[in-house]
């Protein structure tokens, strides 16, 4: 086991240089003049412009450059926003529990439904039901997120009015974020409504986030199941007389779940993609809208450094998945 | 004598190849839902290509007495506006017919290079391994270390908002896939009699990748293909959404909804019919892409 996870971390390590590099390159291969991008200026005077040039390390060989991002990298300086001048680490820090929040229910609201419409679908193969879960999972799956979300809004907030169009809570409600999930927190403060609005604001964008993945997630254990149900020892286990819920629910599950349990993984990447679309249609406060606005407002060391973190947020749920998977399924581990 | 014998063989495999197309049309044909996406991504083929014929205005000609008139069915509306116009009077049904054009051509563009580069990376991972490969794969799992849609922002950020920067960023994110599978596949062929039977007969290198070993890897790369015309087709509505993609006035889907946003609580037409454009399209391929798969692939074919 031990040699497993050092080969996956020996992996892991060159394509995060990899990373590093991309995200180092990325400032310099923006149109104009790197000084002027990262002061946020314009007309510099040839004095200043010199003295900026020294000041952000531009004067020194490309090597040197790099090598000092590293080091910066190393000891937790992601470079400082050109707009707001607070540490980007901060300020991705401050903005992660929200995505982190929304994630999360995406995808326990994913596995919730899909993985039971996905069982049913492969244990009732052929039936109208069958058809109904597999043709409104390729919708799902082919869903233009975006548009699916305002469509919620039309109708859930313009038309019935049961749900607020953005944020997190409602502006009544104010307290210090303690573990910044504002569900718990709102909780925390113990004021009569804050859970309920927090519950309400967090539905529609949930929905939204998680429709991909939900869709991904039935096909997936309905085709898994499909397989594991045309075992011999399914029907070994048929034969032996044991009920239909108990060789479905015990035996068969338990081995659709590992392919099951990877794709649930790969979805962290997707999540992310869909979190930029959601947040900026709920105006949802997290890393997503973050990103995208420090793209318009050209606040490139944020978006150099939410590109880093990002990529190693991603990197390090996979290889957490990849460790799973190798602990859950021995042939994993001993392949090669 | 020898020329009549290959001649002969030539024909032999003209009919294999026609029982061959034959065989896997009927495998298509198994899966209605295939069969319906076809015939709807060939509709849309037809309109997009008719496009000036089959609209009834111009796709930026603006009504000055006609803005946010909704579609027919609904009081206030006319046929001669059957879907609606948008905020600044342009007939809504016109525009998404002139933009079924935009989608296609990105699917086609963003499909064909991301397929072209992938393919020769992966056959040349595949073909020559070691320290080749190692670079080629380590480059590509650098791509995909990023959520897709956030390095093609980023890419776009970068070479400036256009549909075209657009479809290139979407193609440099997708090409990973095609490498991968390649890879995969020419590695698995590598080994195979007929390839060492090519070697030993002495075929130059390009000829054994491209000629001998390609055509039979070709079936998990024609699914790839459909289901990345959809992926790119998404995107690039994405973007355009973002304001990172096609720039308005632009009739593409996607730009067309990040226009609407503002009115989706006044005129739900304007929001709703460019997004059932996108979803219907991706949703026909995606059926088509999933017949694909059932024919082509040997593994789930008689399961």
């Amino acid at each position: 086991m031990l040699t497993f996870i050092l080969k996956k971390i020996g992996v892991i390590i060159p394509t995060f240089l990899g990373v590093t590099l991309i995200a180092f390159t990325f400032i310099r291969l923006l149109p104009g003049d790197p000084v002027l991008l990262l002061a946020g200026e314009r007309g510099m005077s040839e004095e200043r412009h010199a003295r900026m040039m020294a000041e952000f390390g531009f004067d020194k060989p490309i090597i040197v450059q790099y090598g000092t991002y590293l080091n910066n990298l190393l000891h937790g300086d992601f470079g400082t926003s050109i707009v707001t001048k607070q540490p980007v680490l901060e300020e991705f820090a401050t903005l992660f529990p929200a995505t982190m929040e929304l994630s999360l229910c995406a995808i326990l609201f994913a596995v919730i439904v899909g993985l039971p419409a996905g069982m049913i679908a492969a244990v009732r193969r052929g039936s109208p039901f069958d058809h109904t879960v597999m043709a409104s999972a390729l919708t799902g799956y082919s869903m233009p997120i975006f548009w699916w979300g305002l469509l919620l809004i039309i109708l859930f907030s313009g038309i019935l009015g049961w749900t607020p169009v953005s944020g997190r809570i409602s502006l009544m409600y104010f307290f210090e974020p303690v573990t910044g999930f504002m569900l718990i927190d709102s909780l925390l403060s113990g004021q009569p409504g804050a859970f309920v609005s927090a519950v309400k604001h967090l539905i529609l964008p949930t929905i939204v986030l998680g429709t991909i993945p939900l869709a991904v997630i039935a096909r997936q254990t309905r085709s898994a199941m499909l397989e594991v149900l045309g075992e011999d020892y399914i029907r070994t286990a048929r034969a032996k007389g044991l009920s239909p819920s108990r060789v479905i629910g015990l035996h068969a599950l338990r081995n659709a779940m590992i392919p099951v349990i990877t794709v649930i993984g790969l979805q962290v990447g997707v999540l992310f993609a869909g979190a930029i679309l959601t947040e900026t249609i709920f105006s949802w406060p997290g890393i997503g809208k973050w990103m995208v606005d420090s793209i318009f407002r050209r606040d490139y060391t944020s978006v150099q450094g939410g590109l880093l973190l990002i990529a190693a947020i991603i990197m390090v749920v996979n290889l957490v998945v990849d460790l799973l998977y190798g602990l859950i399924n021995p042939r994993i581990r001993h392949t090669e | 004598m020898a020329d009549a014998v290959y001649d002969q063989q030539l024909d032999a495999r003209e009919g294999g190849r026609l029982a061959l197309l034959k065989e896997f049309w009927s495998y298509f044909c198994e899966n209605r839902g295939a069969v319906i996406g076809l015939a709807f991504f060939i509709a849309i083929v037809i309109v997009a290509v008719f496009a000036d014929f089959f609209a009834p205005h111009l796709p930026n000609h603006q009504y000055r007495d006609a803005f946010l008139k909704p579609p027919f069915w609904q009081h206030g509306g006319s046929l001669t506006f059957p879907l609606g116009t948008d905020a600044v009077g342009r007939d809504i049904l016109s525009r998404l017919i002139h933009g079924a054009r935009y989608s296609l051509f990105i699917g086609c563009v963003v499909v064909s290079v991301a397929l072209s580069v992938g393919v020769i990376l992966g056959l040349i991972a595949g073909f020559f391994r070691g320290r080749v490969d190692t670079v080629i794969m380590r480059l590509m799992d650098i791509i995909l270390a990023f959520p897709s849609l956030l390095l093609a922002l980023v890419l776009v950020a970068i070479l400036g908002p256009s549909l075209i920067n657009a479809m290139i960023a979407i193609a440099i994110v997708q090409q990973p896939h095609y490498v991968r599978l390649t890879r995969a596949a020419v590695m698995g062929e590598m080994n195979k009699d007929y390839v060492t039977a090519a070697r030993v007969i002495g075929v130059r290198k390009l000829r054994l990748m491209f000629v001998t070993i390609l055509p039979n890897c070709m079936a998990p790369l024609i699914v790839q293909a459909a289901l990345s015309f959809s992926t790119a087709i998404l995107d690039a509505a994405a973007l355009g959404f973002l304001g990172m993609g096609a720039q308005p006035p632009t009739p593409e889907w996607g730009t067309m909804l990040a226009e609407a946003r503002e009115f989706i609580l006044r005129a739900w037409w304007v929001v709703t019919f460019p997004g059932c454009a996108i979803l219907l399209t991706v949703l026909a391929i995606n059926m088509m892409g999933d017949g694909l798969r059932d024919a082509l692939d040997p593994k789930l074919k008689r399961s």
